[in-house]
């Protein structure tokens, strides 16, 4: 009888263990959505280009008018020259765009686009939506930036 | 030991081990670093105007900055709204000058770090906002030509001193502005252009010898700037003279924390210089007001912005203009974020003083009402009355 109960126990603790290890899963499978990612190079949405985004002075400053760099290749690692450039974006937690009106304002040779005027007022998520449009044709791409 | 000695053992163990938690997490302790005045950073150049930092033309901007003499009938000046043992402010909830205006008159504290002026940003530097009420029929209700001629006949060697000659005055009107009476502006057209960019010139300078003299005033060190030093330095809660209270504390806390105040009061100065509808209600009585909206077009528009022809250096300060955000619906009753040092001593708040005390202020951002018009940022929070007392608490520690 004694080692039919230690049998049970044995179950039961299994069966805890397994219940601990779900709720781990699941628990960090409903946290992932709100960790944001802040990858600085990714594919376009539609993966006509490969877009890279850095600050140009590697840091990024809180309050300050800086300029960041928007490098374009196509998948097989060309530069995309001649890129008309629209950007966008803002706070999606708090319904407000960005505080300036960023601009590609110089093409630096090698799929390299200078983005001047970019500002973030506040820490928290950002997004930056770009508008892509060269000899390849018309793609988006969406960078998150965390401060 | 006995069964209540036991438990008493116990009880103080908890007690201990209740203490020997840290008051703030590492993430809280950046954040109000961040907060302190040590973090303020020193005041950058201004090369837009290229006296900012000529000791004289500081000099001659303080003494224009009280002088009722600039105004058109000789009772108002910069100071009158901008009241020097008030924090450059005067308690009301709309300024008077020579009328009533519609906004709330602000105060100068660091005002030198901004990057657009007034509530609404419709000037994008010092010298330029400066200029504004001097000719504002509400404020100072003068006119530029006027102007010249007072700075001739009152400071003339003093400004010489500073910007070099000033123009033959001998054939300009007594009174001539653009923006003036009828027959001011009558007086301007009739102006030949090279008179008119004299007298511009001249009435530049004088906003650059006031916005000289505003660049020294700065906020100055409080209870909550030595609490925060004290804490990033020491292991323990800052104690004595630099220690907050439970209350404040708790209020620091929800600052930084679920009250998400520090989302937009952020940094050193406690505003991120950005505009923001916050469902603040309008004022009965009050023309129309949609702030950011209606300011984009009026900085464009004025001669004296950064692209005009009086600024000095280089288009490389322009940026904040350059880069504008000229249109959407989130500019709609945009105002700036006010800076929270000193607030607590200088009610009534908000753009036209709108709420009288703090209380109605944090009960405001606590119940997050829609706007009239445009969209409101703020989600309404749920904050107890003691959390909402312990934000007040927090906020005078940012005045004392």
């Amino acid at each position: 009888m004694a080692s039919l109960w230690r049998y049970v126990l044995a179950g039961l603790g299994l069966a805890a263990l397994l219940a601990g290890i779900l709720a781990a899963v699941y628990l960090t499978a409903l946290q992932a959505p709100q960790r944001a990612e802040i990858a600085r190079s990714k594919k376009t949405t539609n993966g006509l280009f490969v877009a890279s985004f850095e600050p140009e002075r590697g840091v990024i400053r809180q309050g300050e008018l800086q300029s960041w760099l928007l490098t374009l290749r196509t998948g097989a690692g060309t530069p995309v020259e001649g890129a008309a450039i629209t950007i966008s974006g803002g706070m999606p937690q708090h319904r407000h765009g960005l505080p300036t009106s960023p601009q590609a304002t110089d093409y630096l040779g090698d799929g390299c686009y200078r983005i001047d005027g970019v500002k973030f007022t506040m820490s928290g998520l950002w997004q930056l939506h770009f508008a892509i449009s060269a000899a390849a044709g018309s793609d988006t791409v969406v960078f998150n930036v965390l401060l | 030991m006995n069964r209540f000695s036991r438990l008493f053992a116990l009880l103080a163990m908890a007690v201990l081990a209740g203490c020997g938690k840290p008051a703030f997490s590492d993430a809280e302790k950046k954040t109000i670093a961040s907060l302190g005045l040590s973090a303020l950073p020193p005041l950058k150049a201004d090369t837009s105007n290229r006296f900012a930092d000529v000791p004289a033309a500081a000099a001659l901007g303080a003494t224009l900055f009280f002088d009722v003499g600039m105004s058109g009938d000789g009772k108002v000046s910069c100071s009158t709204c901008h009241k020097i043992d008030r924090q450059f402010q005067d308690d009301l909830p709309q300024a008077v000058g020579a009328g009533r205006t519609n906004r709330r008159t602000m105060p100068l504290a660091g005002v030198a770090h901004d990057a657009w002026l007034f509530w609404d940003g419709r000037r994008d530097s010092l010298w330029a906002q400066a200029l504004a009420p001097l000719e504002n029929p509400l404020e100072q209700a003068g006119n530029r030509a006027a102007y010249a001629h007072y700075i001739k006949a009152r400071f003339g060697e003093r400004y010489e001193r500073i910007f070099g000659p000033l123009p033959d005055l001998s054939t300009v009107p007594a009174n001539a502005s653009p923006l003036g009476s009828d027959a001011e502006k009558a007086a301007w057209n009739a102006m030949p252009a090279a008179q008119a960019e004299a007298v511009n010139r001249v009435f530049a300078n004088i906003g650059k010898a006031i916005a000289a003299f505003e660049r020294s005033i700065a906020p100055p060190q409080t209870r909550f700037d030595r609490f925060a030093a004290a804490l990033a330095t020491g292991t323990q809660l800052p104690q004595g003279d630099d220690a907050m209270s439970p209350e404040e504390i708790l209020g620091l806390k929800l600052f930084i924390g679920k009250a998400n105040c520090v989302t937009c009061h952020t940094g050193p100065r406690f505003t991120d210089g950005s505009f923001h509808n916050t469902g603040v209600p309008p004022v009965a009585n009050l023309p129309p007001d949609r702030g950011r909206m209606d300011a984009v077009a009026q900085v464009e528009a004025d001669p004296f912005n950064c692209f005009g022809a009086f600024r000095d250096g280089d288009a490389s300060a322009c940026g904040e203009l350059r880069f504008m955000v000229k249109a959407g619906p989130e500019l709609v009753r945009a105002y700036k974020t006010p800076s929270l040092r000193g607030a607590a001593t200088r009610a009534p708040y908000m753009h036209a003083g709108q709420f009288s005390s703090l209380d109605e202020v944090v009960a405001h951002y606590s119940k997050a009402p829609a706007s009239v018009e445009g969209v409101s940022e703020v989600h309404p929070l749920q904050l107890s009355n003691r959390e909402r007392a312990a934000l007040v608490a927090f906020l005078k520690t940012l005045a004392e």
